[in-house]
């Protein structure tokens, strides 16, 4: 299977994809404050396979709903390449969203009404050089089904055709929220290896949350958050392949 | 409270939007159960009371003229209580300054006191002081329209003889309660009054002295009617009797008759539509409401509260969202009441109307919704009811989808994804998709019912007044006349055209089936009057036979043409004759049989004999023609087109006014209530998916047109079956009103489905407004971590 070339100039790999500084984020819940960011400096490069690792609470969540533009910081800056994207509009936003950022989420959110390749096409009618949704498919091992609705399909596979719908518009970088959550170890495997492949064969800078310490031995670099912090951030020389985790 | 009441409160509170657009349509059933039924209940026990109060008589009987002694052999008749006899006479009135023609019926009080039947109401002023020469009571509709007071004047002309009367008092009379001349389309105030005299001073006037010609009659309890009426005619018959008539035929009893039939029938046909709406939006929002409850149900079960507590619990909610709808309903249901009595006494004139709202109405109305609301969620509470608590834990597994026959007969590749998804949910579940098509449709065909009589009565008075009696004046003699009198009329300054006509009373007899009408002997070739076929064209009546109403023909006697009608003529002397019917004509106002003048003159064995002329007038004549005939002493009544529709439609104004408030209200509720209704449901179920496409991009508008596009294929096809709906329901309106008084046309005007679509569009835009607002809400995140 001939992997799908990017259609539009990605960038460079190891070119700083997202820059943030003193990001902070404060929820008001009725009458009291809940820190959940206090004030992270980062750097993420095109290429890499960042693994943002913690536990519940520790707000991993919001800095990656921050980079995705689904939130903003109470202060502090962020930047995807050379757009602000602290203080940017609510259509800024969604723009940048359509057109640079690939999204897997714990729970797949398929749209149960449209079947595996109608669900990629639902992104790639309106991405501005998207890959065929075909491609995108056959890229994540589900060359066969296409045709098959969510319901007719098992968790891994929805998930993994969520993976070939937020690759499939080209996107400079992917964002996946505790992918494997809700998936076996097993199935949780083939999963990662669709995104393992992704990274590798398109240079997708790929942003995985997870809680679980066993998956981010596939990582090119592990950042540990706890209580809104980066508690520490280590590169990964020797990182595995995804078929040799187990957790 | 219990925790379980409180949730209760909080879920209510949470789907405060959509309980409030339910509780809007069950208000809008509630409201005109309530407002017809208490308007019914008025009007039915005001009638009663007033005609028992005052002593309406029960028969009633016209005759030439019978000397007062023949009374005696009236009460004589087993079974008759009471006996008035009574002089009648139609009179021609004048008063300063007024130039319309105006013409009027005077009746005989008794001298010796009050009367013993059909008694007067004073409003203002006294009664005739007995044996009073010129003093005169006044019906009130007359008086109001011209201001008249105790102590003013006016004239009229009785027999040809000029009279001065003065006024003393006002009043109403049970047997005037609807007042319209004999003949007149619609109640004209200002140009037909009633008055009441002294019978001696009217007998001196009417030279009927020591005789009567019209006799009231009360029954004994259990008496039986036809009995007393036969004896009546049998008595009367050789003093000219023209038919002894019960409370039935008595013409303002007749169309009250009418009026509350009416009301009975918008009591059933509009509540049940409503109600039935309400239902299947309940059922859809508690549906709905128990899916995304499952979690919290299967848990409340696992805690150990047992099936009737959650079914309970359930229908609880459905209860008071229904209680809501119905209280509201009561509410605006009796001002809409109020409103309607009001309006209904500028028609039908009664002393007082107790406006009543029974206990038992609001019984009803409570008992009906509840019971359609209970009915409506049945099945969803069922469903919550039999759910296992350990399968409820487990997430309700993803609705399945297919390709939709659009698709499926390759209309794919013209397909946007968005729209598919729009095409697949309407055709997962079709028959909730029907039902949302079928309750936007009745908001559409509601509204055009609301506004559909004000098109039929322009339409009715069209046919009328422009295609069949297009005269601007019809002017009636004293007695039938020679057709000589036609020359008189047509050397008249102002007189372009003379048609005259010959009109005798009859009861016409086809089988075991009988009917009382007026035949009328018309020109053949007439310009002025003439008959319509079925497709409302002028059709020359044949000689040698008659013509009949189509009502009359088809529902009344049951006769086709070339069968012979039995005619019974009620005047002179009085021939029976048998007489082919050689065709049918199309009218919507009362019932008549057509001959030519000849062949009716031939039928009386009578020269060129007519009973009164249509004149066609030089515009700008009328003022001059009017008091050149009102001079005339063969000159009974005169009736002027023109200004008898011009009064009409100040007359009924108000009355369309209000039914078209009513109605925009009413269909704007239940098309909001369904609209916003399903939007809601919508994005409940979708608002996840949407959320998720929001993230991956899809913007506001996008996403809204997955969602609003769905309920704008909905609301497109709702609007031509609501224009379905629409003609349905009016063909049913049409239907039950027929009457021989009127039969409605089935005309529904180029507006008034424009009128049906825009209250759909206008409440589906309203929805589709508060809902896009709702969808810039949608938390994207959340959607991320949570589960459906």
């Amino acid at each position: 299977m001939p992997p799908a070339a990017p259609a539009r100039p990605q960038p460079a790999p190891g070119q700083a994809v997202f820059r943030a500084q003193g990001l902070t984020k404060v929820y008001r819940m009725g009458e009291v404050e809940v820190p959940a960011l206090r004030g992270i400096d980062l750097q993420l490069n095109a290429g890499e396979l960042v693994v943002l690792l913690g536990p519940s609470g520790s707000g991993k969540s919001t800095l990656l709903n921050i980079l995705g533009g689904l939130d903003a910081p109470t202060s502090g800056e962020v930047w995807y390449l050379d757009h602000k994207l602290s203080g940017a509009s609510e259509a800024e936003l969604t723009r940048f969203r359509r057109e640079h950022v690939g999204f897997v989420f714990q729970f797949y959110n398929l749209i149960p009404s449209l079947t595996a390749r109608e669900n990629v096409a639902a992104v790639t009618e309106i991405a501005p050089s998207p890959m065929r949704p075909e491609d995108a498919l056959h890229l994540v091992g589900l060359g066969e089904r296409l045709d098959h609705f969510p319901a007719q399909m098992s968790g891994g596979e929805q998930q993994r055709v969520a993976i070939a719908r937020a690759i499939a518009k080209n996107p400079a970088v992917l964002l996946c929220d505790e992918p494997t959550g809700a998936l076996d170890s097993q199935t949780g495997v083939v999963v990662l290896e669709a995104l393992e492949k992704v990274n590798r064969e398109l240079g997708t800078l790929t942003v995985l949350i997870t809680h679980n310490v066993g998956i981010a031995d596939m990582a090119d670099r592990v950042i540990r958050l706890s209580d809104g912090r980066i508690s520490g951030i280590r590169a990964n020389p020797s990182k595995k392949p995804a078929r040799e985790l187990s957790w | 409270m219990s925790a379980l009441n409180l949730k209760l409160l909080r879920d209510l509170w949470h789907l405060r939007g959509q309980v409030l657009a339910i509780a809007a349509v069950i208000m809008g059933g509630v409201a005109t159960l309530v407002m017809s039924l208490s308007t019914y209940d008025s009007l039915f026990e005001t009638r009663e009371r007033f005609y028992r109060e005052y002593r309406f008589a029960q028969v009633f009987a016209s005759l030439k003229r019978a000397p007062e002694p023949v009374a005696e052999r009236l009460r004589a008749i087993p079974g008759v209580a009471q006996v008035e006899t009574r002089v009648l006479a139609g009179v021609k009135l004048e008063l300063d300054g007024y130039t319309d023609p105006m013409t009027g019926l005077l009746l005989s009080l008794p001298d010796g006191g009050a009367p013993l039947l059909n008694g007067l109401h004073l409003k203002r002023g006294r009664m005739v002081q007995p044996f009073s020469s010129d003093e005169v009571v006044l019906s009130d509709t007359y008086a109001d329209a011209h201001h008249l007071e105790p102590g003013d004047k006016l004239a009229a002309i009785i027999n040809g003889k000029r009279k001065r009367l003065t006024i003393v008092g006002v009043a109403l009379s049970p047997e005037f309660v609807y007042q319209i001349a004999p003949g007149a389309m619609f109640p004209d105030f200002a140009r037909y009054g009633v008055l009441w005299m002294g019978r001696h001073a009217l007998a001196a006037a009417y030279d009927m002295e020591g005789g009567f010609n019209h006799v009231a009659l009360s029954l004994s309890p259990g008496v039986a009617e036809q009995d007393v009426i036969d004896q009546v005619d049998a008595v009367l018959a050789p003093y000219g009797g023209t038919g002894a008539y019960g409370r039935k035929h008595q013409f303002s009893n007749r169309f009250l008759d009418e009026e509350l039939k009416q009301l009975k029938t918008t009591a059933t046909v509009f509540p049940a539509i409503f109600l039935g709406v309400a239902a299947f939006l309940l059922n859809v929002v508690v549906s709905r409401l128990i899916a995304t409850q499952r979690e919290q149900i299967a848990i409340l079960k696992a805690f150990g509260y047992g099936h009737l507590a959650i079914g309970w619990h359930y229908l609880k909610l459905v209860m008071v969202m229904t209680l809501v709808g119905v209280a509201g309903g009561v509410t605006l249901g009796a001002w809409f009441g109020q409103g309607l009595a009001r309006v209904y006494l500028g028609f039908y004139r009664f002393p007082y109307l107790d406006y009543q709202l029974h206990p038992g109405v609001i019984a009803t109305a409570l008992a009906v919704s509840l019971g359609a609301g209970v009915s409506g969620t049945l099945f969803a509470v069922g469903r919550a009811i039999r759910l296992a608590p350990a399968e409820g834990m487990r997430p309700e597994t993803p609705a399945l989808y297919r390709a939709t026959l659009a698709e499926r007969i390759g209309l794919q590749q013209w397909l946007s994804q968005p729209s598919r998804m729009i095409l697949r949910h309407i055709e997962r579940r079709p028959v909730k998709a029907l039902l949302t098509v079928f309750g936007i449709a009745c908001g559409c065909g509601l509204m055009m019912v609301g506004n559909y009589q004000k098109g039929a009565i322009d339409f009715m008075v069209d046919v009328q007044f422009r295609q069949a009696a297009r005269e601007d004046l019809a002017v009636s003699f004293i007695e039938p006349t020679s057709g000589r009198a036609m020359h008189e009329l047509q050397a008249l300054p102002g007189v372009q055209q003379v048609e005259g006509f010959r009109e005798v009373p009859a009861i016409l007899r086809f089988g075991h089936r009988h009917y009382r009408a007026a035949l009328y002997g018309i020109q053949a070739e007439g310009q002025l009057h003439r008959a319509l076929d079925s497709t409302l064209r002028p059709v020359s009546v044949p000689p040698g036979g008659v013509v009949l109403t189509d009502h009359l023909a088809n529902n009344i006697l049951h006769i086709k043409p070339g069968d012979l009608l039995t005619v019974e003529v009620l005047e002179g002397s009085r021939p029976v004759r048998q007489v082919p019917v050689l065709g049918i004509t199309k009218q919507y106002l009362g019932v008549s049989a057509y001959m030519q003048q000849d062949s009716l003159n031939a039928l009386m064995r009578e020269g060129n004999v007519i009973s009164g002329a249509y004149l066609g007038l030089d515009p700008g004549a009328e003022p001059a023609v009017y008091a050149k005939l009102h001079e005339r002493p063969r000159v009974l009544g005169m009736v002027a087109n023109a200004s008898a529709i011009r009064s009409f439609y100040d007359t009924i104004g108000e009355f369309v006014l209000f039914y078209n408030m009513v109605a925009t209200l009413l269909a704007g509720a239940i098309a909001f209530g369904v609209v916003y209704n399903s939007a809601r449901i919508a994005l409940s179920e979708q608002g996840r998916e949407l959320a998720s496409l929001r993230v991956l991009g899809f913007t506001h508008g996008e996403i809204a047109y997955i969602l609003l596009g769905e309920l704008a294929l909905l609301t497109l096809a709702a609007i031509p079956l609501g224009f379905l709906v629409g003609l349905g329901l009016t063909g049913i309106l049409v239907m039950v009103f027929e009457s021989d008084l009127y039969r409605l046309p089935l005309i529904i005007e180029p507006a008034n489905y424009a009128m049906g679509a825009t209250v759909v569009v206008i409440s589906a835009l309203l929805s589709g407004l508060l809902v896009w607002h709702r969808l810039g809400r949608l938390d994207l995140v959340a959607v991320l971590k949570a589960r459906e």
